[in-house]
Formats: C-alpha cells, sequence, structure tokens
C-alpha cells in the first residue's frame, strides 16, 4: 500500500521538513503520496511535485485549510488515510496538532517524533527528553507518524508528479483562526534557531560577553546561548542558559566559544547537528564532544572567524 | 510578604531521616498503648523520603527488631543478608588481609539502601497516622517569650536571586516539643547548640566525610552479602580514613571512602583520594566492565560518647546523628540513631503527660533513659578508639586491639578529642601538593559527571544557601594561607577560585550543585561558610543510597 | 463552567534516567516521581480561571498505579476541587489514556478540558489531541494564553516561528506549554486540606474501555555517544570545513 505525506506549508512555500519526511517515508517502502492542503496553495503544490520519490501530489485547495486548524485537517486525512498503510507528517508544531487527532480517529496509535525506520512497522523514537531511544513496534493497520526531521536527509528536488486535486472533506466548524504574529526579531529564539553561537565564563564580563558573541552570532544570523557558569556569573541573562536546567536544543550548528562542557552544559546540546568548540584549555570537555575545535584564545579567534565568515 | 500561618501539634520532628522516622513511629506506638492522641508532624527537607539519605550501608537490625518486630512481615526492604566480612591493609600496590575487629563483624546483619529503608519507615509511620511532609525545610527554630523552644518556621520561598523580591512565606510549626533529627552538623542544631549552652562539657564534635557511589557490575563479578573494608592506601598513616565495598541485590555494589575530616594537608581532596582509591589492584578489578548508577556525599559525627551535648532543653530534644551517636568502630549509626530517636520518644510522651498545658516540657528523663539503656553501654566501650587514631594508623591500630581484647572497652581511662576539625588545616606553606590522576571517565570522573547523576538541583530563583560571613576571608584567609581549601573538599564542586590569571581571585559559589553533606560548614578553616537551608524540595534525588 | 484537567504521574525531571541492562525498559525503581510539569502547568491555569470566577469547579484526573493519589492530593493542593483517581497496573499509552478520558468527561460534562502538551517520559504529545478528537471537540494545543468566554475560548498557542490565536466553540481541549504559566509553590496547610478533599475511585472496566497496547516496545537504549571530532588550526580552516566537510553554513 502507498504511503501519505502531509506536506507542511504555509500557502506560499512548501517547507523543508517536507522533504525530510518524504525520505523517512521512503524508508518504509511504498509509493509515496504528497497531500497539500491549503488555500491558494499552487505555488506549493508546484514545488511538491519536483520532490523526488513523490509518485503523486493530492492538492485539496479550500478556505478551511487555510490555516491548518487541525479540526479541519484531521478530517480531511482521516478519509483520505484508509487507503494507505502510513500517514507521516513532519514533527512540527502542524503535525503535531492534527495527527494525534487522525490517530484516534482512525483508533490507532501514533508513533510521534521518530529518528529512525526499522521496518515498515517498527521505528525508533526518543524519550524521555532524548535521553533513551525506544524501538516501538505498531500492531496497527496504519501506520500515523511524525517525524523528527532532523534525522532523515532532505529528498532531492527534480521529480515530476502528477497533481491531482482533491474535494475537501465537511468543515468542523470547532475552531476558527483569529490572528497570528510571527516572531520578527533579528535573532532567531534559542529553541528553534537554526545556529547557536553560545559563550562561557572566559568571556569574563557582560561587556565582553555582549562584544564577542554578538557579532559572531548576528554574522551566522544565530541565537546567543550562555552556559550556566557564564549565567551564574552574570554575563547572561537567565532565559539565555543552555543545559540541563536551562535549555535544551538541538540546532544543526552550535559554536561554544569559552565553555569547558560541564555534563551539565554536554546534557542540553549535545543532541546538535555539528559542535564547534572554541577554548584555550586543549583539555577542556567540550572538545570530547565537538566536531571542529580551535584551540586558542577566544579574544583572538572569534574576531578571525567573524572576518573569515565575511570573506565567504 | 504576608504574615506567617501558623499550625499547631503535640510534636514537631525537623528531618525525614532512621531517627526522625523512629521517633515518629515510636509516639503514636506509644500513644495508641496508652490510648492517648498525640499530633505527629515531620518535615523533611528533601523532594521525598529518602532523596538526601546517603548511608554504606550494613544494618544491625537490633533497633528494628525492637521498634517493628514483625518488619519482615511488613516488607522491609532488607533484602541482602550480610555474608563475608573481610578488612584489607592497602599499600599503593598490595592488599593485606587482616583479622577483622569484633565490632566490625555482621553476622545478622543485612546489606541495605538507607533510602529505601527510610521510604519503608515513612510509610510505617504514615500509616500509623504521623503527618509527613517532603520539600519543607524546617529554616529557623522558634522560641517562647520564656525561652523555650516554641516550634519551627519553614522557610520562605520564590524570593528571587537576591532575596529581595515577594515570595511566599514560610509556614510556623508550633508544638509542645520540638524534635531535631537534623543528620549529622544540623544547621538548626548549630544555633540551639550556641542558644542553650548544650555542648558545654562535651568535646568538640569531631567528624568525616563520606563519599559513596552505586555501581552496576558484571553478574560473574557480585557476590550479594560481601563486605569489604580497607585501611592504609591512599591515606597517609596520618591521616584517618578507609572505605567500604558491599555487594548488595541485583547486581549492584556500592563503594565508598570516609576520610576523617581532622585532615592537616589543605591540599587534600577526599573526593580524589576516594577516586583514585577505586584504582587499587585489589578493588577495580570488581567494577570492570560494570557502570556507575549513582553519587553522592554526606558527612558523619565521628566523635563518640565524649562528643554527645546535652540532649534535652525546654521545648525540645536532639536525636540521631545531629547529635551523634554513630559507632565509629562498628562502622554504623543507623541502629544507634534509632535507638536515641525511641529513647527520646519514650521520655517526651512520659513528659507529655505530666507537663500542664503552657508550661514548658523539657524530656529530661531521654538524658537518664540513654544512660541506663545498650546504646550507652556500646559507645562507652568503643570510646576511645577513635581519638587514637590522631597518633597515627599503626598505634592506633595496636592501641585499639588492647582496648577492645585487654580492657574489653572499659579501660579505666577516656581519651578525648582536643581540637574541633576546622582548627587542624596546617597552612599550606608547610604542606605538600597532592597531585592526583585524571579521571579516565570509566572507573574515575570529575566532580560534575559525579554530582550529574545525584540528581541534584536548587530552584534558581533564590540566594545561594551557603552563606559566608565574612565575603572577604575565601580570598584574603583560605585563599593566602590554605590555597582556597574548599575547593577541593567540597565533593560537589560548589567552591571555585576563578579569575586568578587576571590578577583578581574571587570565589565562585555553585550553590546549585550543593549534596548538603555539610563539610564546608565544618571543615572551613575560620568558620565563615554557614550551611543553611535553601527551598524544600532542593539537594540531591538519590535513587538507592 | 466545570473544567476537568488530567495529570500524569511521571519520573521527576531532576532524575537521570538510566537503561536497565538488559534494555527492557528503563530503571525507575525508588527514583522520585512528580507531577508532569506540564500538567502542573494546566491545574495553575483551571485553578486561575476558578480563581478568576470564570469557572466554578476543578476536577483533577489521573489515570494509573496506585501512587497517582499522591500526584492528584499535589494537584487538589494547588487548588483543585475535587480528583478522580482510575487505578489500574496496565501500561497505558495515549490513545487508551484519551478513552479513558472522554469516558470519565462524558461523566463529568466538563465545559473545558486542560492537559500538559506532552508528558516527560513517552515525550508523546498526542492525548489532548486524541481526547479532542474522541469526544469531537476543538483544540487548542500548545497555549501560552487562554481567554475564557461563556460559550468559546480564545487560545493562543505557540507554532512554529511565532504565535497563532485561535477561537474554539466550548466544550474544548487546551494542552499547555512552557510559558503559559508559572505554577504556584503549594503551602503547607493547603497540602493538609488537600488530604479531607474528595477522591474518587473508578476503575477501567467500569468506564468500559479496551486499554490494550497498540505499541510494543522492542528494546529501549542510550543514544550513542558523540565522539571527538578534529581540531582545526584557525578560524579560515573552521569555515572552509563548516561550509564544504559539514554543510552547515
Amino acid at each position: 500500500m502507498a504511503i501519505l505525506v502531509i506536506a507542511e506549508h504555509d500557502n506560499q512555500s512548501l517547507k523543508a521538513g517536507t522533504l525530510n519526511t518524504v525520505t523517512a517515508a521512503g524508508k518504509v517502502g511504498g509509493e509515496v503520496h504528497l497531500l497539500v492542503a491549503g488555500h491558494n496553495c499552487g505555488a506549493v503544490a508546484d514545488a511538491a511535485k519536483a520532490v523526488a520519490g513523490v509518485a503523486k501530489v493530492l492538492v485539496a485547495d479550500s478556505a478551511q485549510y487555510a490555516h491548518g486548524l487541525a479540526e479541519n485537517l484531521a478530517a480531511l486525512v482521516v478519509d483520505l488515510a484508509k487507503n494507505y498503510s502510513h500517514v507521516l507528517s513532519p514533527a512540527g508544531t502542524s503535525g503535531k496538532n492534527f495527527l494525534p487527532r487522525v490517530a484516534a480517529l482512525l483508533d490507532v496509535a501514533q508513533i510521534s517524533d521518530i529518528v529512525a525506520v526499522e521496518s515498515a512497522d517498527t521505528f525508533v523514537r526518543p524519550v524521555y527528553a532524548g535521553n533513551v531511544l525506544a524501538t516501538v513496534q505498531s500492531v496497527d493497520s496504519i501506520k500515523v507518524i511524525t517525524v523528527r526531521t532532523t534525522a532523515f536527509e532532505a529528498a532531492a528536488l527534480g521529480g515530476s508528479a502528477n497533481v491531482d486535486s482533491i474535494g475537501a472533506a465537511a468543515e468542523a466548524q470547532l475552531s476558527s483562526f483569529i490572528s497570528q504574529e510571527l516572531t520578527k526579531s533579528d535573532r532567531p529564539e534559542l529553541g528553534a534557531a537554526k545556529v547557536i553561537v553560545s559563550g562561557g565564563r572566559a568571556l569574563g564580563s557582560e561587556e565582553q560577553f555582549k562584544a564577542i558573541i554578538e557579532p559572531l552570532a548576528d554574522k551566522l544570523g544565530a541565537a546567543v546561548g550562555a552556559s550556566r557558569a557564564a549565567v551564574d556569573a552574570g554575563y547572561a541573562p537567565n532565559d539565555y542558559q543552555v543545559g540541563q536546567t536551562g535549555k535544551v536544543v538541538a540546532p544543526q550548528l552550535y559554536v561554544a566559544v569559552g565553555i569547558s562542557g560541564a555534563i551539565q552544559h554536554l546534557a542540553g546540546m549535545k543532541d546538535s547537528k555539528v559542535i564547534v568548540a572554541i577554548n584555550k584549555d586543549e583539555e577542556a570537555p567540550i572538545f570530547q564532544v565537538a566536531d571542529y575545535g580551535i584551540v586558542g584564545d577566544l579574544f583572538t579567534v572569534v574576531p578571525e572567524l567573524i572576518q573569515a565568515l565575511g570573506n565567504n | 510578604m504576608s504574615v506567617r500561618e501558623s499550625m499547631k501539634y503535640d510534636v514537631v520532628i525537623v528531618g525525614g531521616g532512621p531517627s526522625g522516622l523512629t521517633a515518629a513511629i515510636r509516639l503514636k506506638q506509644l500513644a495508641a498503648d496508652k490510648g492517648q492522641e498525640i499530633s505527629v508532624c515531620l518535615l523533611e527537607k528533601g523532594s521525598e523520603i529518602g532523596a538526601h539519605i546517603l548511608s554504606g550501608a550494613v544494618l544491625e537490625p537490633r533497633t528494628l527488631n525492637e521498634l517493628i518486630p514483625d518488619w519482615k512481615d511488613k516488607g522491609a526492604p532488607l533484602n541482602t543478608p550480610a555474608q563475608k566480612d573481610q578488612f584489607l591493609l592497602l599499600t599503593e600496590t598490595e592488599s593485606i588481609p587482616l583479622p577483622t575487629p569484633p565490632q566490625m563483624h555482621n553476622e545478622g546483619n543485612y546489606i541495605i539502601s538507607l533510602g529505601n529503608f527510610c521510604r519503608w519507615l515513612g510509610q510505617q509511620a504514615e500509616e500509623l497516622g504521623v503527618e509527613i511532609y517532603p520539600g519543607f525545610a524546617a529554616a529557623e527554630v522558634l522560641y517562647h517569650p520564656d525561652g523555650s523552644v516554641k516550634g519551627v518556621a519553614t522557610g520562605n520561598v520564590g524570593t528571587g536571586k537576591n532575596g529581595d523580591q515577594d515570595g511566599e512565606p514560610g509556614i510556623e510549626l508550633w508544638a509542645r516539643q520540638t524534635v531535631f533529627a537534623e543528620g549529622c552538623r544540623g544547621s538548626l542544631t548549630k544555633t540551639l547548640f550556641e542558644r542553650f549552652k548544650l555542648r558545654n562539657g562535651a568535646d568538640p564534635q569531631t567528624y568525616g566525610i563520606g563519599i559513596k557511589e552505586l555501581w552496576e557490575v558484571k553478574p560473574e563479578l557480585h557476590q550479594p552479602g560481601k563486605i569489604t573494608h580497607t585501611a592504609g592506601w591512599p591515606m597517609d598513616t596520618a591521616t584517618y580514613g578507609g572505605s567500604f565495598l558491599y555487594h548488595l541485590e541485583n547486581n549492584q555494589v556500592v563503594v565508598g571512602f570516609v576520610v576523617g575530616l581532622d585532615y592537616q594537608n589543605p591540599y587534600l581532596s577526599p573526593y580524589e583520594e576516594f577516586q583514585r582509591f577505586k584504582t587499587h589492584p585489589a578493588i577495580r578489578g570488581v567494577f570492570e566492565g560494570g557502570r556507575r548508577l549513582s553519587y553522592g556525599a554526606r558527612a558523619i559525627s565521628e566523635g563518640g560518647l565524649q562528643s554527645i551535648p546535652k540532649l534535652t532543653f525546654p521545648g525540645g530534644v536532639l536525636i540521631g546523628d545531629t547529635a551523634g551517636f554513630l559507632n565509629v568502630p562498628k562502622i554504623k549509626g543507623t541502629h544507634t540513631a534509632m535507638k536515641s530517636a525511641m529513647l527520646a520518644a519514650e521520655a517526651i510522651v512520659e513528659a507529655l503527660a505530666t507537663a500542664q498545658e503552657g508550661q514548658a516540657v523539657e524530656a529530661s528523663a531521654y538524658t537518664a533513659r540513654f544512660k541506663q539503656s545498650w546504646l550507652y553501654d556500646e559507645l562507652y566501650r568503643v570510646r576511645n578508639i577513635r581519638p587514637a587514631f590522631r597518633w597515627g594508623l599503626w598505634p592506633a591500630m595496636l592501641y585499639s586491639a588492647l582496648d577492645t581484647y585487654l580492657f574489653r572497652g572499659k579501660a579505666p581511662w577516656t581519651l578525648h578529642h582536643k581540637h574541633a576539625d576546622h582548627e587542624c588545616l596546617k597552612p599550606k606553606d608547610e604542606c605538600t601538593p597532592i597531585a592526583y590522576p585524571k579521571p579516565d571517565g570509566v572507573l574515575t570522573f570529575d566532580r560534575l559527571s559525579s554530582v550529574f547523576i545525584s540528581n541534584t538541583n536548587h530552584s534558581e530563583d533564590q540566594p545561594a544557601h551557603l552563606k559566608l560571613k565574612d565575603p572577604s576571608v575565601p580570598i584574603k584567609i583560605n585563599l593566602a594561607q590554605y590555597d582556597a581549601p574548599e575547593q577541593r573538599y567540597c565533593p560537589a564542586g560548589v567552591y571555585e577560585i576563578v579569575g586568578r590569571e587576571e590578577g583578581a581571585p574571587r570565589l565562585q559559589i555553585n550553590a546549585q550543585n550543593c549534596v548538603h553533606c555539610k563539610t564546608c560548614d565544618i571543615k572551613d578553616p575560620t568558620q565563615n561558610i554557614n550551611w543553611v537551608t535553601p527551598e524544600g524540595g532542593g539537594g540531591p534525588n538519590y535513587p538507592n543510597m | 463552567m466545570k473544567v476537568l484537567v488530567a495529570v500524569k504521574r511521571v519520573v521527576d525531571y531532576n532524575v537521570k534516567v538510566r537503561v536497565k541492562a538488559d534494555g527492557t525498559g528503563v530503571d525507575i525503581a525508588n527514583v522520585k516521581m512528580s507531577m508532569n510539569p506540564f500538567d502542573e502547568i494546566a491545574v495553575e491555569e483551571a485553578v486561575r480561571l476558578k480563581e478568576a470566577g470564570k469557572v466554578s469547579e476543578v476536577v483533577a484526573v489521573s489515570l494509573g498505579v496506585k501512587q497517582c493519589e499522591e500526584t492528584l492530593r499535589t494537584a487538589l493542593a494547588m487548588g483543585a476541587d475535587r480528583a478522580i483517581h482510575v487505578e489500574t497496573d496496565a501500561e497505558l499509552q495515549p490513545l487508551a489514556v484519551a478513552k479513558l478520558l472522554k469516558a470519565v468527561a462524558e461523566k463529568e460534562q466538563p465545559q473545558l478540558m486542560i492537559l500538559g502538551k506532552q508528558a516527560i517520559d513517552d515525550d508523546a504529545n498526542q492525548t489532548g489531541q486524541m481526547v479532542a478528537a474522541l469526544l469531537g471537540w476543538g483544540q487548542g494545543t500548545f497555549a501560552s494564553k487562554v481567554d475564557l468566554a461563556a460559550e468559546t475560548v480564545d487560545v493562543t498557542r505557540e507554532v512554529d516561528g511565532g504565535l497563532e490565536t485561535v477561537k474554539l466553540r466550548l466544550p474544548a481541549v487546551v494542552t499547555t506549554d512552557l510559558r503559559l504559566n508559572e505554577p504556584r509553590y503549594v503551602k503547607l496547610p493547603n497540602i493538609m486540606a488537600a488530604k479531607k478533599k474528595p477522591l474518587d475511585k473508578l476503575t477501567v472496566e467500569a468506564l468500559g474501555v479496551d486499554v490494550t497496547p497498540r505499541l510494543k516496545t522492542l528494546k529501549v537504549a542510550e543514544p550513542a555517544k558523540r565522539s571527538a571530532g578534529i581540531k582545526v588550526a584557525n578560524a579560515a580552516e573552521l569555515v572552509a570545513k563548516l561550509k564544504n566537510e559539514a554543510k552547515v553554513l
């Protein structure tokens, strides 16, 4: 049976996580169909049909899907799901919102946030905040799955799937969209950032923390984080803290500047895709988890790094 | 902040360890026997009963048999009967088996997790109607105008990092009798010593720090019930210390090291001594292929009989290790702490029955009962052993043999403790730094990785609970004269000297790491560090310790 | 208006869980258990709605082993009026929990149900959405603001990239995110008073729900430890590596 992937989008562009979800679907094995449910979402459908590995794109274009309301979206997906062995969605706030609703209406379990596909019915998913990986097997006829997109590569572009328009389901009339307010910060939020620059106690003062860390973060379009030692010393505010008692982050790139890497800090960032460490102490534990390390004085290395980035 | 509410009980108990819980149980048992109603409330600063409990432990069930004779039927977690006793003297490379001293024989005893035992005692107490409130720290002793103890107050919470925010005020717990069962070096007990001059006539209390790890070992290396103690390496012969290694159930092994806090070399680090102890050829094998599950530390009272203070005062009593009932040569303090609690409870019930309402109650009969009990006899017989160790390991071993075998504990003299532990440090210039090996991350570990598995936390929104009386002392005296020994004796990495390179050294206190062992309060050379209770629920969350 | 709040007993967030040596599960023997932090936020929100006069009764419900009573007592101490405990030793997965909550909701007829967005043990993030679906109610998940009116509730939700506000017809389900509120300190006298508040027991059988698990856990393991990478000589080399090798720039 075929696999249905629900595209994440904003009616204008296809969100990147959809591509990773298509890859996860491909690992399950079977023909992959991509559902684009939205309103005036032709551009998204065009992007969707170009995703390699997608056999068919289904487009449900209706005002009731304009804002991805879970109640309406779930009704549509439930109707479609009966023809599929698997229903997958990226585990963003959209997929997490409507997909459990789909699972419940189908009377099946949802398998949340998978990071690996072992077979068509067996998946690996993190529990206990990623400290434990559970391998679970579903006994349900339809597997409803959200996908941790960072665990899978993005599918390539260059495909040319057929596009079918499908009708909308009856509107649930349980909820309505009022407004949205997208974050307009120059700097991304720590929890959602793709790149994070974090500073430790080696920065020495609040002024130096700002003077060194912020320009690098600006250059990288990164959020700013800090170790607990830096927060405790008053160099950075509380809400910057990354670690066991602060935020747990997993960006694409984590740059640790003057952070020794106590286990309490590592607990908050060890799932980052690439870790860079800049520290003058060659023995600092941060180097044991860093993909790339520079042993040196941060007060010279960071300005050099900003310059090197500028040359690109 | 608004005014504190108050609640009234017959008895309030501060601390949910073996002594506090035993007192609670005994009070309720006696009340039931006499058909009396005695309301009992117990406060515990840990997030739950057992969360802050750490001990070896080998339990001698003597007191438990007296308190709850049918403990087996009630499911007490005494699952591993003690089997073989082994006492080793270590040199750097060798281990020499010594005859096990009579106090250290363990037939009929059990290897237990004291934390789990306390969890069980807590259930027994609750079933008898004791109100137990974990997550609330008694932060202050309350007094009546006549000077007698009126009860305790729990700390304010949510007052912010600098203590200047409007938080939630604590609660006053008023009682006819307040039982202080805080464990070694109780922070309220310390104030009672002063107020009621309870230590007059007693030797200074002396202490040890015990550091412990729980391991899961390979099944083929596990010998349930096996008990090993060692003396000697890595301690020099002038420093009192030794190890314990017990095989529990479920492939679990506990290993720990105790160092007498009367040590002299400020460069000594009990934590690193423990880590390097594990690497001894006679010891390391058991950990091969195993994994470390938990970590913790706690000070213990080692002064023995000579150091026990006056136990009663108007409105309250001291029980358990905050008074100091530990039997050092036996390496056991649980049965003694529990016995002191039973004796106190019996005296309290009598005193409450005879006292007039509104009149300060002093359960003076507790002292008399103690002197007539087997507990006194037990502590009397071993009273000279620990003090003899100030002569060094060899003379002490020889003396202990004489005292034990020849005089049978009834020598016609008593050796005294002359100095408090904090007076024993020598200036750094008279001592040699100790080069400790680096942790390998397999058998030996750094402090912060250790604290990590003690599940320790304190809410950030509170002032540090480690108070400096004079903030200039850590640099002016501790660093200058002793190379800041708090960096080394703290087993949790709370104290760090930072800014040395910039020429502006200062003491950084990472209060969140604190495992509540109290060593800093004991060993700080000028007694400049005062350990007070943080917000209730903070501190370690020990499982199975 | 009545609010039903679901609370789960989980391993305390300070406790580092450990996989059992045989990989069959995590070892939670004698570890500290607490109310799921997101559920504390749910209870707090319900109690605040009551304090604001918008709600007349707050009912806390928990499903699972005997000790869930303690979790419910905490909810009562925080200000819930009464509690319902569906006691069972069976493993309950989110779908089963949703079905049981639906059954409880049908008995209690609340106008609003508040749950934590996810439990910090299984990290499923499903139950609220599932119970809303089964009841045919609207849902406002990951709430950072709840504005309750007589017939509707406006929920501001934390979504990727910002905030979104939806209007739900009552009855409805709300699941809480971290920033919705800061739960209060529980006061000692309130813990005492909570012991006297009603706590009713129900059974899975009486509710007529099939709770058979749909997912079988084959094994659990700790994630692979990261290994040390390489040291680079300078900033220029680092930028080249990040660009060409790691492909993160």
